[in-house]
């Protein structure tokens, strides 16, 4: 699979179609790194809790190694010139998130709580799903510009997903957010996750039919260009679902992430930097217009402000109404204790932390235990994923993909931002999980479908142009000859 | 659309960069802050994952260690006859914290103390489980088993501290009632059934106040001795058999109340010897009002009253006011009115007068070891002040030495050595209506000259009705029995 070169045997005077080197080589090097790294870990915790290499160890590192495999051969045979990094990074993503919910699972704190089940073998089976549903989308989806075709169908996916949690008997409202559904058998699923793909989907397709007017149709006004009512009316429309999702679902983290992907996308389909101001003017008056009368929202602000009052409240009985979590003070000790260089794999204490441990918390485990090192390795592993993904935005050709990577990319990041950011103490808790690393199954799918969407679209755009006609001249002329 | 992009592509690198700021802030900067905050459960985690360091008297420890069953804490604090060391040690409990030296030398005794550093450094190096360092105390067992054993005849609640004079060793801290620091050392129910049921709400004798450190008592006549010290130090009398000028009734300044004595004892003009001997209210009440407030004051601070002692668990403050008039300070100067002192805080005065006039800083932890034994840190005797000057100091010895002879203080002679006392009853209550306190403070001294020990013992009397009977009565025979086991230790 090496680069194309033009065949000697033309005679050809344009350039030839000299495109990146395909580097599936170099993919599959970078995934036995890792493979191989989540592996030492898994034995490593083993050693550390219990004194000796866990039982699982081969069974693990052959699961994991045959996922990676599957996926590479998948990328080598239908998307061979894609970015060679996005698939390592997001296997030793999800490599690591699985250790750590193993690590967690045998925790006595947590055994002892209602409701405990193991999650890790749970989360292993997501991580094949969720590695087919990655190989199923570059098996179907031979070219992303087929999405461009279902604009409006992926908007309406993407509302009913959006309303499914608000359905009676469907949603389920655990702890205080309303954005789960229940299906009977599977278990419970946010759908949330997976609106936020096919959102982007609608939103590239929109904007890309529409830029030009949102663009230029505009009044000059205090130095802004000031849009079209007509053109400004989806941007009203969507900030208003965003605001209701928040009201109804009282999920602020979603809201923040679907409006921050539109005013990212929107700002680049028309180059307009008045949208990011409109934006952020929007998304702050509906910020503070909601906090004002929605207690939930409140809470978490304050829990923000002050986590250590919220401490102090959750170990007494209050009257307010309100639950108070300790969680996030618990959050905030768990990377403290862990200092610089963390305590090691399985020797630090963030069950202290109990149900969301290994779930909108998991990265308090990886701050105790791998340190501050061990976390600006993974943040840094994030932002490489989404600068991958920008970049795959940049070489790409068409700008439905251009749009579309970027959307992704952006929502991406915008996630990593707003979960470690809260689960830091940065900004306000929102409830949302760290992708690939959490324990959820909802969000190991959407994310190596998103993956798979970067992965597609940057095939496409280092893809080599097609081997051109060759020379006409050099062409032997076609003698029509009598019969 | 690229150009855009890029910024977005800024945007986002900005994202990440303001995380890994907030990461290094709270794993770097305010790591160490958050890893040691009280509330913290890792830190309590990590106090009782492995066996904690003991506390030492006369080379026994009376603390141990054992691994409990309870959730998260593998090893449990025991406590080697309790009741009688808790004013000593304090406690360490699971679910309770820690006090007193469980708590100030708990970086010693589990072994995370910045000065065990190097021994954990190498005991991590050979793969050593950690291992806490031990606290070497400076009591004496045999004093203390004294001290608590009379304090637990009497009954009733009481405090009892014993010093050495020439170093401010404490070598006796009792308190009664007391508790067991077993009984609440781990993270069950029945702990916290124990912990509540010692609680001072609902227990009213209240057993976990430490009443030899904690609790102010008015002193009674033991003050006297700081009174007779105040006159001799700024001349007023220039020896301990010069006749005083003292009526009889004298009545108080600026009022018309005697101020009566206990009985019809011999105190008009009566020497300072006699007046102590007989513990004469109007010789000493009419001493502090003719000396005034300040010069009472100052020297009542001196001895130590008015600021809190770090032995190095903290003392109270003993009480001597400010601003009072001739009369109030008449009525201080015999241990009434305002004036309060710890049971450590009467001890010291007996010491400083034992000791010939120099107050040395009580303290009661000897030397911090590390676990392999090696000291880690050893406490040096301190001078305090000095508030009388040697002759002075000789002087209220003899006069204490009569009130043992033949005075109020007999109860506490020991046969072969010179024994110096002051018995004390003090009323309190509104109108006098609760039980008085019993007092008494001696100091014994040797053939040789020395001074192996000084002792305050306060009981809260039960049965006194008559002022210094029962000072000598119920608190000098506990006294005595502690100087006898002090000296007995040192033979």
């Amino acid at each position: 699979m090496s680069s194309t070169t033009n065949p000697p045997t033309h005679h050809t005077s344009t350039i030839g179609a000299i495109g990146a080197p395909s580097r599936r080589n170099t993919e599959l090097a970078l995934l036995v790194f890792a493979v191989a790294v989540p592996v030492f870990a898994y034995a490593n915790v083993g050693l550390a809790i219990s004194n000796h290499v866990p039982a699982g160890l081969l069974e693990y590192g052959l699961g994991l190694g045959l996922l990676a495999g599957v996926a590479h051969l998948a990328v080598r045979k239908f998307a061979p010139y894609a970015d060679p990094l996005l698939l390592p990074l997001a296997t030793l993503l999800n490599g690591l998130g699985l250790v750590v919910i193993w690590r967690l699972d045998q925790s006595k704190l947590l055994q002892s709580l209602r409701g405990f089940s193991p999650a890790a073998p749970r989360q292993l089976l997501y991580s094949a799903m969720g590695i087919a549903l990655f190989a199923a989308v570059l098996i179907f989806l031979k070219d992303h510009r087929v999405l461009q075709r279902y604009t409006y169908i992926s908007m309406f996916c993407a509302l009913v997903l959006l309303i499914l949690p608000l359905v009676p008997g469907l949603g389920a409202n655990i702890y205080g957010a309303k954005i789960w559904i229940r299906i009977p058998g599977l278990g419970s699923l946010q759908p949330g996750e997976f609106a936020k793909i096919v959102l982007a989907v609608f939103f590239a397709g929109y904007l890309m039919v529409k830029r030009d007017a949102l663009a230029l149709a505009s009044r000059r006004f205090m130095g802004l260009y000031l849009p079209r009512g007509r053109d400004l009316g989806p941007i009203l429309v969507v900030w208003a679902i965003s605001i209701l999702i928040l009201v109804f679902e009282t999920d602020l983290g979603t809201s923040l992430l679907f409006f921050g992907m539109f005013v990212i996308m929107l700002y680049v389909a028309t180059e307009r930097t008045s949208w990011i101001v409109f934006g952020l003017l929007m998304s702050a008056a509906g910020a503070v217009g909601v906090a004002s009368f929605e207690p939930h929202i409140q809470t978490r602000v304050q829990a923000w402000l002050n986590p250590m009052r919220e401490y102090q409240l959750s170990r007494q009985i209050t009257h307010d109404g309100i639950l108070h979590s300790d969680q996030l003070q618990q959050s905030l000790w768990a990377f403290g204790s862990g200092g610089t260089l963390g305590t090691g794999w399985g020797q630090g204490h963030s069950d202290l932390i109990k149900f969301a441990a290994n779930s909108d918390f998991v990265l308090a485990t990886f701050g105790e235990e791998l340190g501050l090192a061990g976390i600006m390795a993974i943040l840094l592993i994030y932002g490489l994923i989404a600068e991958r993904g920008l970049r795959t935005a940049l070489a790409a050709r068409d700008p439905f993909g251009k749009l579309l990577a970027v959307g992704l990319s952006g929502a991406f990041a915008l996630q990593v931002f707003v979960v470690a950011g809260g689960v830091m103490g940065l900004i306000p808790l929102t409830g949302m999980t760290m992708p690939f690393l959490a324990s959820g199954g909802s969000s190991v799918l959407a994310n190596w479908a998103l993956i798979a969407i970067l992965i597609r679209i940057s095939d496409t755009a280092r893809r080599p142009a097609p081997t051109p006609a060759t020379n006409p001249d050099a062409e032997m002329t076609q003698v029509v000859r009598p019969s | 659309m690229n150009k855009p992009l890029r910024r977005i592509a800024i945007f986002c690198g900005l994202l990440v960069l303001a995380l890994l700021i907030r990461d290094n802030y709270l794993q770097y900067v305010k790591a160490d802050q958050l890893a040691s905050d009280k509330d913290n459960r890792r830190v309590a985690i990590e106090r009782y994952a492995h066996p904690r360091g003991d506390i030492i008297v006369d080379g026994n420890p009376i603390t141990g260690s054992v691994v409990s069953k309870s959730g998260d804490f593998k090893y449990k604090r025991t406590y080697k006859n309790g009741p009688m060391w808790a004013p000593v040690t304090g406690y360490s409990s699971q679910a309770f914290d820690g006090s007193q030296l469980e708590k100030i030398d708990d970086g010693i005794l589990t072994g995370n103390d910045d000065r065990l550093f190097f021994r954990k450094t190498l005991d991590m190096i050979t793969g050593k489980p950690q291992q806490g360092g031990n606290v070497v105390t400076t009591l004496n067992a045999a004093a203390q088993k004294a001290a608590y054993n009379g304090l637990a005849q009497r009954g009733g609640k009481g405090a009892v501290v014993a010093l050495e004079p020439s170093t401010g060793k404490i070598l006796a801290l009792a308190s009664y009632p007391s508790y067991d620091p077993s009984s609440f050392a781990g993270y069950s129910d029945s702990d916290a059934k124990a912990w509540n049921k010692l609680q001072k709400k609902n227990n009213p004798a209240d057993p976990m106040l430490n009443r030899a450190l904690r609790e102010t008592y008015p002193p009674g006549s033991t003050f006297k001795v700081v009174t007779a010290a105040a006159a001799l130090e700024n001349g007023l009398y220039k020896s301990a058999d010069e006749k005083t000028n003292s009526p009889l009734p004298w009545i108080m300044p600026g009022t018309t109340t005697p101020l009566k004595n206990e009985g019809n004892i011999p105190c008009e003009n009566a020497t300072l010897r006699v007046a102590l001997q007989y513990s004469c209210n109007s010789v000493f009440g009419k001493i502090g009002s003719d000396l005034g407030n300040d010069k009472m004051l100052a020297e009542a601070k001196k001895f130590g009253f008015d600021s809190e002692q770090f032995t190095p668990v903290r003392s109270n403050a003993s009480v001597f006011s400010d601003h009072m008039n001739p009369s109030q300070t008449a009525l201080s100067s015999i241990g009434q009115y305002n004036t309060a002192a710890t049971p450590l805080q009467m001890a010291m005065v007996a010491s400083a007068v034992a000791n010939d006039g120099k107050l040395m800083k009580p303290y009661m932890v000897d030397e911090l070891q590390s676990s392999n034994l090696d000291p880690v840190a050893k406490t040096q005797p301190e001078e305090l002040s000095r508030p009388l000057s040697p002759a002075n100091a000789q002087i209220l010895q003899s006069m204490m030495q009569t009130v043992v002879e033949k005075g109020t203080g007999t109860n506490a002679k020991i046969s072969g050595v010179t024994v110096g006392g002051k018995t004390g009853t003090a009323q309190h209550g509104v109108a006098n209506s609760a039980n008085p306190y019993a007092w008494f403070i001696s100091f014994a001294k040797m053939p040789d000259g020395s001074s192996p020990v000084a002792v305050a013992v306060v009981i809260e009397d039960e049965s006194a009705n008559r002022d210094d009977i029962s000072g000598g009565g119920l608190a000098a025979p506990i006294a005595k029995n502690v100087m006898e086991a002090v000296i007995n230790a040192k033979k």
